[in-house]
């Protein structure tokens, strides 16, 4: 099943495209991280899976073609969105009774016990909790609706260090507990790269690449050689970015079966240096990726 | 292979059960209650002061009607009293009865929606099991009944305490443009219509300050419209000459046409002479309940549509 469904997504405001011909497919169990800069578009897709937002081009679906924004989809998924938004004159217990008045299924125990554990008290409102309390409150929330598919939107933005350890914990054991697919955004890389075993890299509302961290890591390799010959070289491969420093040329390529010739090495490629190529590289090569990714799932 | 790794999926779990309607009770009452609380603190408060005045008014009444049966030209100093004090208050209530489905409209409408787009909080209630549809439909239906049942008991209040000036003032009826959307069920309608055009405006602008502003000067045209243009065509008018009222049957002091209705309903629609007959159209006081009715109806019809068109506003509405 895949928890996510796009096929040439793209939503508009005014004349900008925030989100273009985006087509994903993800299995369900992963921890998605979606990566980009400010204004990639990020935002927007989530907005477009949670059904906030409605399509202006191709089709959404979530858990198994479910459409985003339906009653079963939203039954099955829990969004957390930007900043955590909760009623700020409301009690943490008021926040908890809402939420189970406001879904079909609500673990009340569940929620109770983790605020305790927490040390975050039922009746302090929420808007005097810290920043990182009320991340925590809104997470509880999520949870405690026993969500297939969490969606949270750069959760730890606000968070000090330590909130977020704390956080990234939470959303871990419900991960490996309650089978939970997670569908995380940040604009810090490193952290996502660390956490993460599936990526999106959006850049100016495209997707660049989509895929299993490990396979997008196998996949790809960096050739080193003389700069004479890379141009030669590089016309017969899909490069990904291509740096030249003197007499040595550094091409980011996805691998192929082609032999290296002589006077070339390869090298392995970390995932960092990896995103960071497809997010300065123009779209082009990213945007096969899904396909491919797509015709694994129907080859299925 | 991967089909051993995907989950069975029980088919009730594709078409969830809804939430029950009946958890936004608690739901609306929550987020509410303070602007529920302090309405009815405020109508409360104003009802007691009516109860309390209008045992003062009731009895100052009773005593003028008692010394007009017994000692007709000895009433003056009572009946001026009553003109200056009681009359002059009663007449100040009148007015800000007209202007209270206004303020009730502006303060309970916009907040509704308008609150949730302005703190961000609908990207929590919109992404709940529930679904937006539903949570905007319960909401608007539950503060409108609750609005509608809390106003009428107030109108109720207010209609006894100035059944005395509807005896005492000659030139008022229950007709009068002033007098008839304070009772009866009208009142309740118009405050009802007032908070739908509040919440609709509050999602159409989304901004809670400016939606009260604009509430206010809508519903003041609107209440404009319908006393100038609106009521006069009700379909109750009759028509009626004074060869029926007066057993003279021929009135030749007439000059000109008769302004006044033959009961002084406000509701003359049109005059004419034929010979020394004067004719009316105009809407008898009799027909209150009638026009009652058409006005509440039609002030329901508009709110409801006003609802519907928040909800349809609610459900295009993108992040």
């Amino acid at each position: 099943m895949n928890v996510i469904e796009t096929r040439g997504l793209g939503k508009r405001y005014g004349n900008a495209w925030a989100l273009r011909d985006c087509t994903l497919a993800i299995p369900e169990g992963h921890l998605v991280g979606l990566v980009g800069p400010n204004g990639a578009g990020k935002s927007t897709l989530m907005n477009l899976l949670a059904g906030l937002s409605v399509p202006t081009a191709g089709t959404v679906t979530v858990l198994g073609g479910r459409p985003a924004g339906s009653p079963a989809a939203l039954d099955g998924i829990a969004f957390m969105a930007q900043d955590a938004p909760l009623y700020k004159h409301f009690s943490a217990g008021d926040m908890i009774h809402l939420t189970r008045n406001l879904n079909r299924q609500f673990d009340e125990a569940y929620a109770r016990q983790r605020l305790d554990g927490l040390g975050i008290p039922l009746k302090k409102t929420s808007g005097k909790l810290s920043g990182g309390q009320q991340a925590q409150l809104a997470l509880t929330l999520a949870l405690a609706r026993r969500p297939r598919m969490l969606i949270l939107d750069e959760p730890l933005a606000a968070l000090d260090p330590l909130a977020r350890e704390d956080f990234m914990t939470t959303v871990m054991t419900a991960m490996t507990d309650n089978g939970v697919s997670v569908l995380l955004s940040s604009h810090a890389l490193a952290e996502l790269e660390r956490i993460a075993d599936y990526l999106i890299v959006l850049g100016a509302g495209e997707v660049r690449i989509a895929g299993e961290a490990d396979d997008l890591v196998d996949s790809h390799q960096v050739l080193s050689g003389p700069a004479a010959a890379a141009d030669a070289y590089a016309a017969r491969l899909a490069v990904v970015q291509d740096r030249r420093a003197a007499a040595q040329a550094h091409l980011l390529v996805r691998s192929s079966d082609q032999p290296v010739p002589p006077g070339w090495e390869a090298h392995p490629v970390s995932l960092e240096e990896l995103v960071m190529a497809y997010l300065r590289a123009p779209g082009a090569i990213g945007k096969q990726q899904p396909a491919r990714i797509e015709q694994a799932e129907a080859a299925r | 292979m991967t089909v051993l790794t995907m989950p069975a999926q029980p088919a009730q779990d594709v078409t969830p059960r809804p939430v029950p309607w009946q958890r936004m009770i608690w739901v609306t009452w929550r987020q509410h209650r303070a602007m529920l609380i302090s309405l009815t603190a405020v109508l409360g408060a104003v009802a007691i002061f009516l109860f309390a005045m209008g045992l003062w008014v009731h009895h100052n009444f009773s005593v003028l009607m008692a010394c007009a049966a017994a000692t007709p030209n000895d009433c003056g100093a009572l009946n001026q009293s009553f003109n200056n004090t009681d009359w002059t208050t009663a007449n100040t209530l009148l007015i800000l009865m007209n202007l209270a489905p206004a303020l009730i409209g502006a303060f309970t409408g916009p907040a509704v929606m308008a609150r949730e787009l302005e703190t961000g909080t609908f990207r929590y209630a919109w992404t709940q099991g529930i679904g937006r549809v539903r949570w905007a439909i319960a909401k608007l239906v539950l503060l409108g009944v609750v609005i509608a049942v809390l106003t009428w008991a107030f109108s109720q209040i207010f209609e006894w305490f100035f059944a005395p000036f509807l005896q005492q003032q000659n030139t008022l009826t229950v007709l009068s443009k002033t007098v008839f959307d304070t009772r009866g069920i009208a009142f309740a309608a118009w405050c009802l219509a007032a908070f739908a055009i509040g919440a609709f405006l509050g999602m159409l602008l989304r901004r809670a300050i400016g939606a009260m502003a604009a509430t206010l000067g809508v519903y003041l045209g609107l209440q404009l419209v319908t006393w100038l243009f609106l009521t006069k065509h009700y379909p109750v008018s009759v028509v009626t000459s004074n060869a029926s009222l007066f057993t003279g049957g021929v009135s030749s002091s007439l000059n000109g046409l008769p302004s006044t209705a033959p009961d002084n309903s406000p509701w003359v629609l049109a005059t004419w002479n034929v010979g020394h007959t004067s004719w009316w159209r105009y809407i008898p006081v009799s027909r209150f309940w009638p026009m009652q009715f058409i006005e509440a109806g039609w002030l329901l019809v508009l709110a409801v549509v006003l609802g519907a068109a928040t909800v349809w506003l609610v459900r295009r509405r993108a992040a």
